[in-house]
Order: C-alpha cells, then sequence, then structure tokens
C-alpha cells in the first residue's frame, strides 16, 4: 500500500487566533503574573528617564555649576608672579577664598564650624547667589556683612540683621544663603557656607600658620576660543605652580561622573525588584502551563504540531509581556517625578522633568524579552506534552524525563541577559561579576535553605501532630508547590531591606562608639604655638580632661631619593599636596609597625632623621623603606629616610599621621597644635566653644555630637533614597506572593472540596492554610534574615572594622512584620474557595 | 475489503520502578474500512494503550501500525501530527471539549488546523446534526454533559475522518444520555461511513458493533462477530 503522508500547516493567523481564544478565561489570571515585573519595569523606566533628565538639566545648568567660564585653584598662597598673571586674564574675574573657621553667633552664644568663603568680584558670571532678600547677594560687598546659610540661621535662631563674630570681626548678617552655585542640600547640612567680603579677610585675623585656605579665581571669558587658547597656553605653567584648571566642560564631565554611579546603584536596585519578579513570572507560567495540559494534549490528538502549540502560548506570555511593560513605563514615568524629591538633598541642578521616550522604549523591549525568556522554560515544556494525557489523565511520557538541550540554551540565555544587562549598568568586568555572582550566590543560598528546610519539615515532622498540623506542613512540599519560588522572592527583599537597616546601624553605632565614655568627643585645632598653654588653660577650667595634644606641622615634599618634582612626572601625587605631619617620641596605641624600626628620638644633629609613613601612604606615593625623601618645612629643606612603615587605625577618634617624624627635629619649625577633650554634655560642649571662640578666633572646634547628629542626618536621606528602591523589590516580592497563592488557586480548591465534601469547617480549612503561610513566612523571612545577619557581619568585620550584634527587638518586628503580612495575604488571597458551596466552585473550576 | 488499520505483532513496554512492564503482547489484526469495531476487556488490559498506539498518538515499543496506508512506525510526532488531523477523530469519556472555546470554536478547530477556509457553515451544520445548532456560542462549561459529548462527536466528524476512535464514549454520562449519544455515534458514522473503533467497557454498546475485540493481560483473547450485528 502507498504511504501517503499528508503535509500539513497551521497558518500563523491562526496561531494567534487560537492564542486569543485559549487566554479567554484567564487574561486576568496572566495579567497578575506579569504584573511581578510591572514595578521592576516602572523603576527602571523612571531611573532611566530620570538619568536622561538630569544629563539634559546638567548639560543646560553647567555654567551655572561652576558660576564661571574658569576656575583656577590652589591650596597655597599664589606667588606674586602669578598672581599678576591673573590678574590680566579673561573678560571679568572674581576671587575667592575658602576656609573651615569658627563662627559665632552674638546673640544666642552659638558657635560652630563652618566653611568661610571671602568673595570679592561679580562672581557668578552665570546663575546666582540666592539669598533672602534676594538683594543681599551684591550689597552684601558693599559693608562689613555676611550671607549666612540657612541651616545655620534655623539652628542658632538668628535674624537677618543679627551680629555674628568671625575672627577678630563682627559681621552683620545681610541676608540667609539659600543656594550657591554648585551647592546641594547635603553639602550645605555637612559644610554649611558664610560669605563674607575678600577685603576683611586679612582683618579677621584668621590666616595664620597652618590655615588650610583654597584659593579660587573665577573668570568670564566673552569668547570661547580665547577661553581655549588660556587654557592650552597656561594649564602647563599653572600646574607646575600646583595651581588646578577647571572648566565648565570638566565640571559638567565630573558632576555626570558622580550621578553615573547613583543611576548605576538605582538602576542595579531596580534591576533587582525585575529579577525578584522574572523568577514569579518563571513560576507562575509553570503552574499555568500545568493547568493547560488537557487542552494542549487534546488539540494535539486533532493534529497540532508541537512548535505550533509552544507558538500558541508564547504569543499569549509575549502580548501580555507587552501589556506588563507599557503599564510598567506608564508607572515608571510617573515615578520619576517623585524620583527629584526623593533625591533633592543631593542634585546640584534644578531638575526639570519630562517624558523620556529613550527610557520607555528600554521599557518596552526589556519587559518583553524578560517576560518571554523567563517564561521560555515552561513553554518549552508544551512541545513534549503528549496527546496520549487526553486519554490518559496520569501519563507521564517517557519523552518528559529527557534532558532538553533547548531548556539549556535558555537557562544559559538568562544568565546572559543578567550579566549583559548589569554591564550595560555598570560599564566594568569587575563590578558586573561581582553583581552576578553576588545575586546568584543570594538566590542559591536562598533555593538551598528552602530546600533544606522543605527536606527537614518532610523528615521530621511527627506523626502525632493532629491532621490539621500535619496538612498544614504537608501544603509545604506537595507537588507543584510554590515554597521554593516564594522564599526566594520574599527572602531576598526581606534580606535587602534587613541589610539596609542592620548597616545603617553599624554605621551609626560605629561612630556613637568612638564618643565612648573614655574617648574624646571634641576637637580643637589650630591652636597656635603661643596660645598652646592659654587654651589649656580654658579647658582646666570647665574641668575638661586634655586627653590628646599633638603638634601638626605642614610641609611638602622636595624630593625623593633624589629626584625633584618636575623630574618625576610618575609620581606627581608626591608632590603635589600639602602634608601634615606631626612629631612624637612613642608611637600611640593607634599605631602599629609593620615593617623597619621607629626610632623615637635624634639626639644629634647631624644624625639621621628617619622617619615613619602609613603604609598606604608609602605605597600611593611609591616608597619604600630606607628611601630618601627630602621635604620642605616652610622654605627649610630637611633631609630624611624611611625608617619604619605603620599600620594606622584611622577609625580611632584620636589624631593620627601619614608622616611621623622622632622628637628632637621639628620643636622649632612652624607649628599648630590639635587637642582633644572629652565634654560630659551639650550645655558644657556650647559654653566651652565660646569662650574658646571668644578668646582665640583662630581656632576651630569639631563637636563630635554635632558630626553624630549630621551623620545620622545623612545616613537617613542616603538610606530614605535606598529604602525607596528596595520599596520596588519589597512590593514586587509581595506581588509574587499574591500571584502564587492565586495560581496555586485550582489546587486548593480540589483539596478544599475534597475536605469539604468529607466534612471538614471552614473554620478548620483556614487553620490549614494559615499554618501553611505562616511556615512559609517563617521560612521566607529567616531565610531573609540569615542572608542579611551574615551579609552586615562581614561589611561590618571585613569594610567597616566593627563589631556586629543584628538589634533584637528591630529585628523581631521586621521579622514578625514579613510573616504576618505573608500569612494575612496568603489567607485573604484564598478566602474566596472558603466562602463559596463546594458545587458552585467545581463547577467553575471544572472549564 | 480494504484494510484501514494494520497492527501488526505490536507490544508496548513501559519503564517502571527500574523494571519492564509490557502492557500489550505482540498484538495483530486488520480492519477493514467502514467497519465498526469495539474493544473491550477489564481495567488494565492494554485497550486504551491499544488505542493510542492504532490512532497514533503513541509509538509501539516493537511491531508495525499502518493507518490508511500510511505507516507510523518511523514517524516524528509531528508527522503523526499530520496523519491524525488528515484521517482521523476522536471522542473521549471525559469530552475533552477546549473549556475556552465555544461549542462552534470547538468544533471549527480540527479544519482550522488543516488551514482550511470557510468553515463556519459546515460546522453549524455538524452542531445542527447533533441537535445544537441554538448553543454553538456557548462556553462548555455552560453546557450538561451530554451537550458536551454531542459538541465532542460534532467536532470528531467535522475534518471527514477515515477513522474515528471513540474511547468510553459514554462512561461519564447517564443511561439515557448515553443511549442518545449512541444512536447520535451509528447514525452519524453511517452517513460519513467513518470506520469506527470502539474502546468500552459496555457490552451492550460493543454488542452493536460489526466485530468485538476482547482483551486481557495485553493479549488479545477473542476476535469475534456479536450475533445480532
Amino acid at each position: 500500500m502507498l504511504n501517503k503522508l499528508p503535509k500539513q500547516s497551521v497558518p500563523v493567523s491562526w496561531l494567534f487566533k487560537m492564542a486569543w481564544r485559549d487566554s479567554r478565561k484567564n487574561r486576568s489570571r496572566l495579567l497578575l503574573f506579569i504584573s511581578s515585573i510591572i514595578l521592576g519595569i516602572a523603576a527602571l523606566v523612571a531611573v532611566y528617564s530620570f538619568k536622561d533628565n538630569l544629563q539634559n538639566d546638567i548639560d543646560r545648568q553647567a555654567k551655572e555649576l561652576t558660576g564661571a567660564d574658569l576656575i583656577v585653584e590652589s591650596r597655597k598662597a599664589v606667588s606674586k608672579k602669578t598672581q599678576q598673571m591673573l590678574k590680566t586674564m579673561g573678560n571679568d574675574r572674581a576671587s575667592e577664598s575658602t576656609f573651615g573657621s569658627m563662627v559665632y553667633f552674638i546673640k544666642s552664644g552659638g558657635s560652630r564650624l563652618v566653611q568661610m568663603k571671602a568673595l570679592e568680584g561679580n562672581y557668578p558670571f552665570y546663575g546666582s547667589i540666592e539669598t533672602t532678600p534676594a538683594s543681599a547677594a551684591k550689597t552684601f560687598f558693599n559693608g562689613r556683612d555676611a550671607l549666612v546659610d540657612k541651616t545655620l540661621m534655623l539652628q542658632f535662631n538668628a535674624k537677618t540683621g543679627d551680629s555674628i563674630s568671625i575672627g577678630d570681626l563682627t559681621f552683620k548678617i545681610a541676608g540667609v544663603l539659600d543656594k550657591a552655585p554648585g551647592q546641594t542640600g547635603i553639602s550645605s547640612s555637612v559644610a554649611p557656607i558664610i560669605y563674607i567680603p575678600l577685603k576683611y579677610l586679612d582683618k579677621t585675623g584668621l590666616i595664620k600658620t597652618g590655615s588650610r585656605i583654597n584659593y579660587k579665581y573665577y573668570y568670564k571669558f566673552s569668547n570661547p576660543n580665547e577661553l581655549e587658547a588660556v587654557i592650552k597656553q597656561l594649564q602647563p605653567k599653572l600646574e607646575k605652580e600646583g595651581l588646578d584648571l577647571d572648566t565648565v566642560a570638566e565640571r559638567k564631565e565630573q558632576t555626570g561622573r558622580s550621578f553615573r554611579d547613583l543611576n548605576r546603584f538605582l538602576a542595579l536596585t531596580g534591576f533587582i525588584a525585575l529579577l525578584l519578579g522574572c523568577v514569579g513570572v518563571g513560576s507562575a507560567i509553570h503552574v499555568y502551563i500545568q493547568e493547560k495540559l488537557s487542552a494542549i494534549a487534546t488539540l494535539r490528538c486533532m493534529g497540532l504540531k508541537s512548535w505550533d502549540a509552544f507558538l500558541i502560548y508564547l504569543i499569549q506570555v509575549a502580548f501580555i509581556g507587552v501589556i506588563a511593560a507599557v503599564i510598567g513605563s506608564i508607572l515608571g514615568t510617573l515615578i520619576q517625578f517623585l524620583l527629584p524629591i526623593v533625591l533633592k538633598d543631593f542634585l546640584p541642578v534644578e531638575i526639570t522633568m519630562q517624558v523620556s521616550w529613550s527610557a520607555i522604549g528600554q521599557g518596552l523591549l526589556l519587559g518583553l524579552v524578560i517576560s518571554v525568556l523567563f517564561a521560555l522554560p515552561s513553554l518549552l515544556s508544551v512541545r513534549r506534552i503528549s496527546p496520549l494525557n487526553a486519554i490518559r489523565a496520569t501519563f507521564e511520557s517517557n519523552t518528559s524525563k529527557k534532558i532538553d538541550l533547548l531548556k539549556g540554551v535558555v537557562y544559559l540565555l538568562m544568565v546572559v541577559f543578567i550579566v549583559g544587562f548589569t554591564y550595560l549598568q555598570m560599564q566594568g568586568w569587575v563590578q558586573t561579576i561581582a553583581f552576578t555572582v553576588g545575586i546568584l550566590i543570594a538566590f542559591l543560598l536562598l533555593m538551598a535553605f528552602s530546600s533544606i528546610l522543605m527536606f527537614l519539615v518532610r523528615k521530621l515532622m511527627p506523626a502525632s501532630l493532629s491532621y490539621l498540623w500535619r496538612q498544614g506542613f504537608a501544603n509545604l512540599y506537595r507537588p507543584n508547590n510554590q515554597t521554593l519560588m516564594l522564599t526566594v522572592s520574599i527572602g531576598l527583599s526581606t534580606a535587602f531591606i534587613c541589610t539596609l537597616y542592620f548597616v545603617q546601624g553599624i554605621l551609626i553605632n560605629r561612630v556613637t562608639l568612638s564618643s565612648g565614655a573614655s574617648q574624646p568627643n571634641m576637637v580643637l585645632f589650630d591652636i597656635q604655638n603661643t596660645q598652646k598653654a592659654a587654651v589649656t588653660d580654658v579647658a582646666k577650667s570647665f574641668k575638661l580632661p586634655l586627653m590628646n595634644q599633638v603638634p601638626v606641622i605642614t610641609m611638602r615634599i622636595e624630593e625623593i631619593n633624589g629626584k625633584k618634582a618636575g623630574v618625576d612626572s610618575t609620581n606627581k601625587r608626591a608632590f603635589r599636596n600639602e602634608i601634615r605631619a606631626t612629631y612624637q617620641d612613642t608611637l600611640t596605641a593607634a599605631e602599629k609597625i609593620v615593617d623597619g624600626k621607629w626610632i623615637g628620638k635624634v639626639v644629634n644633629a647631624n644624625d639621621v632623621v628617619y622617619i615613619s609613613l602609613d603604609q598606604n601612604f608609602a605605597k600611593s606615593i611609591k616608597v619604600k623603606l630606607n628611601d630618601k625623601i627630602v621635604f620642605n618645612v616652610q622654605g627649610m629643606l630637611l633631609p630624611t629616610v624611611v625608617g619604619s612603615l605603620r599600620e594606622v587605625n584611622w577609625s580611632r577618634m584620636q589624631t593620627n599621621f601619614r608622616v611621623v617624624f622622632p622628637s628632637g627635629v621639628l620643636e622649632q619649625a612652624p607649628q599648630f597644635h590639635v587637642l582633644m577633650t572629652r565634654v560630659p554634655n551639650s550645655e558644657t560642649s556650647a559654653n566651652f566653644q565660646g569662650s574658646v571662640v571668644r578668646k582665640f578666633p583662630n581656632i576651630s572646634v569639631i563637636d563630635l555630637g554635632l558630626v553624630l547628629k549630621l551623620l545620622d542626618e545623612l545616613l537617613g536621606k542616603i538610606s530614605f533614597v535606598i529604602q525607596f528602591m528596595a520599596g520596588f523589590s519589597m512590593v514586587t516580592g509581595w506581588i509574587v506572593l499574591v500571584s502564587a497563592v492565586l495560581t496555586s488557586k485550582n489546587q486548593r480548591i480540589k483539596e478544599s472540596i475534597l475536605l469539604r465534601t468529607m466534612g471538614a469547617s471552614r473554620k478548620q480549612i483556614l487553620a490549614i492554610n494559615a499554618i501553611e503561610y505562616f511556615f512559609l513566612g517563617l521560612f521566607a523571612a529567616a531565610a531573609g534574615l540569615i542572608l542579611a545577619i551574615s551579609g552586615s557581619w562581614a561589611l561590618a568585620k571585613f569594610s567597616f572594622d566593627a563589631t556586629f550584634i543584628p538589634p533584637l527587638l528591630p529585628t523581631f518586628l521586621l521579622f514578625s512584620s514579613v510573616v504576618l503580612l505573608i500569612v494575612i495575604t496568603g489567607i485573604l488571597s484564598s478566602r474566596s474557595i472558603l466562602n463559596k458551596p463546594p458545587l458552585q466552585i467545581l463547577r467553575n473550576e471544572g472549564n | 475489503m480494504e484494510s484501514i488499520l494494520n497492527i501488526r505483532n505490536v507490544s508496548k513496554i513501559y519503564q517502571s520502578a527500574g523494571r519492564e512492564l509490557t502492557v500489550l503482547n505482540n498484538v495483530n489484526f486488520s480492519i477493514d474500512a467502514g467497519s465498526t469495531v469495539a474493544i473491550t476487556g477489564p481495567s488494565g488490559s492494554g485497550k486504551t494503550t491499544l488505542l493510542g498506539l492504532c490512532a497514533g498518538l503513541d509509538r509501539a515499543s516493537t511491531g508495525s501500525v499502518e493507518l490508511n496506508g500510511v505507516v507510523l512506525d518511523k514517524l516524528s510526532e509531528d508527522e503523526r501530527a499530520a496523519v491524525r488531523n488528515q484521517y482521523v477523530g476522536f471522542i473521549f469519556q471525559n469530552f475533552q471539549l477546549l473549556p475556552t472555546l465555544t461549542a462552534l470554536e470547538n468544533v471549527m478547530v480540527p479544519l482550522e488546523l488543516r488551514g482550511a477556509k470557510n468553515i463556519k457553515s459546515h460546522a453549524l451544520e455538524l452542531l445542527d446534526k447533533v441537535g445544537l445548532a441554538d448553543r454553538g456560542h456557548h462556553y462548555p462549561v455552560q453546557l450538561s454533559g451530554g451537550e458536551q459529548q454531542r459538541v465532542s462527536l460534532a467536532r470528531a466528524f467535522s475534518n471527514k475522518p477515515a477513522l474515528l476512535f471513540a474511547d468510553e464514549p459514554t462512561g461519564n454520562l447517564d443511561a439515557e444520555t448515553s443511549e442518545k449519544i449512541i444512536k447520535l455515534l451509528f447514525d452519524l458514522n453511517k452517513d460519513a461511513g467513518t470506520t469506527l473503533v470502539i474502546v468500552t467497557h459496555d457490552p451492550d454498546l460493543a454488542a452493536r458493533t460489526n466485530r468485538v475485540i476482547k482483551m486481557k493481560g495485553g493479549l488479545i483473547i477473542a476476535d469475534e462477530n456479536p450475533s445480532y450485528a
């Protein structure tokens, strides 16, 4: 007989039609599965839109950031010759001297270390210094007036017209400084600014030995070509003198760069939310396909080819993926308007939010790719559904047990996608691999944790437990259970939130500990030789202990092993900056010699001076043991030999130095002193500071209490940003949970009907569900918490050099909240099963 | 008369818990075109497995299956799917209507899979034949068991199959409805001239066919013609 093998090909249009028909009663469910990725896409679209808008605004407002076309900057006084040259450049010019100094508010008696800016000229040439009243920005030059930062005005309850003492002079507050060019909310609260006219700087008497002054010269060029020519001509000369040139383009690049890191971080947190959502999608589609098994088998009986069956469901997932991406993009575009509010304290420019079509495009593409990619392993199994399933409900195909190479390819593609996407954000392989491996380890640990717990519950569950408990436990490892997926998604988001909370605690604790009862909490510096005894007397009069008193000598490196700055171009860093060194005969508790020998005293004038360097500093200036360094100490050349390298514990609350001389060398050099003490309370602190500032206006005081408060404020602001982004992961984890509960609804309905038919009460079924969700929540939250505690411990030990003890009560509260949320969500989502009569559910469920 | 189905030395062996389980053991028979055949036997006798092999739903471990002149043994799953679509119709015990499709759409599917056009009138005609002309837009959940099986009959005949396989077609129905369905099945079959193979437990239903193949333990134990057929 002839073998008449028929040819058959299904039109593509029919596949679309069938995909549409097949989705009829499942659309809301499919949308729920895919809703897990909506928030992840929304987060990414918001971040990308914000990035685009920020870049546009930085480009547009770049000149306002610098306030000038060119800034020449120097950390030391500029020579007369150079000054002459600086005075002839540009079409308009201004100069500014910036330094840290104490300010004393006469009316309230309060004092604080501030960033003093002594200004002369028409700066800023672009944008403005924003003040209240607005005219004060111009008029303060006319008299002995000052512009005072608004946070200071609030702190000391000062008003315009009040007087402040700066050094030896009294200034009238001409206005409140609302915003200076390039200033952010954070920078003004950490280092509040006061503007005074430059002409009064000398008379304040603040410029003394050791004063760290930053000199800035601002220029406006009407002709951009002239600017380029000037830069080209002067750059080498000025840099040789240790002067820096800063242009609008450079500042633009610099600002963009610092925000690139922020955007990378924001994008990655969004990506984590998206990955969590993907795990949810993958798992939900798996259950969805399981439920479709009978329908697919019937179609296969009627002659549907395996790939055509696969395509029907691929079309469904892709379509729903696009819908999720559209919703996510719309949501993201709306959320982007929140980001400038969340980040307002960190932004140097005003953000004008606009719809970013490129961000939306990326969101749409990402939504489509990711929903299809993570659904593919389940979709591919459609190819292997045997038509025999239509006549045998329990048929297990032998072929389904074979390894599916295509699935392997898909898993590989997933890894490639995660690595590729991360690389696009990070632009560096080390960070990309670190992030991917980190995420992978977290996933694997959570998966392992979940598997171990399921195994233990299975093996250790006592048979003597009541039925309700046994059934509740058994639900955790039933076929098609979602314990693993939920442990991963809820565990990861719990870990994320807890780690943030713990790290914030570690940082605050570290500073709080350093201000412990035996540690100094106030630092006085810039104490001149002549003031040393008098300051000590003031401290004693307040009955304050003198805990650390060290001399500081400013110097520069003149040559290393016979090579001067001009000769050794490979080691610019060594010669560039001023060094603040000290001398002592014994090492402090924070110092440990790691190489060489510490020699504490030079007895004869002709003896070799063996100095000790901080090992990291030595590495950065490319110096080894026994290398020869000549220092320029205020004009006097001092040859030395590197005698030892030290490991310095910089976290100790005491003065530490990169370069330490032995005693007997620098005693007569120009120097100032630092004194550390401990004030018992804020009242003594205020009185002592006031007394020091009135008697010695040049001395600066750092109050650790204030630093702690600022740090807390700063961390609070940073953690708010992080929590905002982590919120996406939290909510995604929650959606995955709801989706998982609803996905397993059909299975639960069958159980519920069976139990109710056998006489179980509504309450008993509710109890079984509650037990299941309680333990699921317990597993997931515990897994997340273990991950967070281990991560925080590792961070504390290896990054912050601190001890970490998890705060018991907050940890318990976080843990309980997660468990409670899961139990409530689980019960609420399965309520509909309980509230309907079994027969009604049976009829609805059948189709 | 020409054979439409030839089963030669067919065995089916499953691997279960590490040992071999022979479900069909060297089965041989042929079915003439246009005849009606019942395969009967107790549970576990291998009749559903035999139906699966005859219809090209599964591959025999050994032996050969030839359906309407096509040897199925070496065909891929997709090639067998094309054979099923072209030559085979199915009626299932639990109806197996696609729950998301209306009655009319369910009837149209086998033809749509062929890429056939303008099939709605043909599908409506079939629905009319099974007495459900006015229920075409209803979903399976809105139909009774008997109505669902009638839609299933209409669907089975829609692609004018050469061979129709019915797996316990009345297994899920009450006696009265069963009787109506059986009558409809035989009437439609007579009109279309299709070869009908029924797997059933029901001796009354088996007795209505031209030939009864009795199975036990994976073997054919009797192959007889009912006296009053």
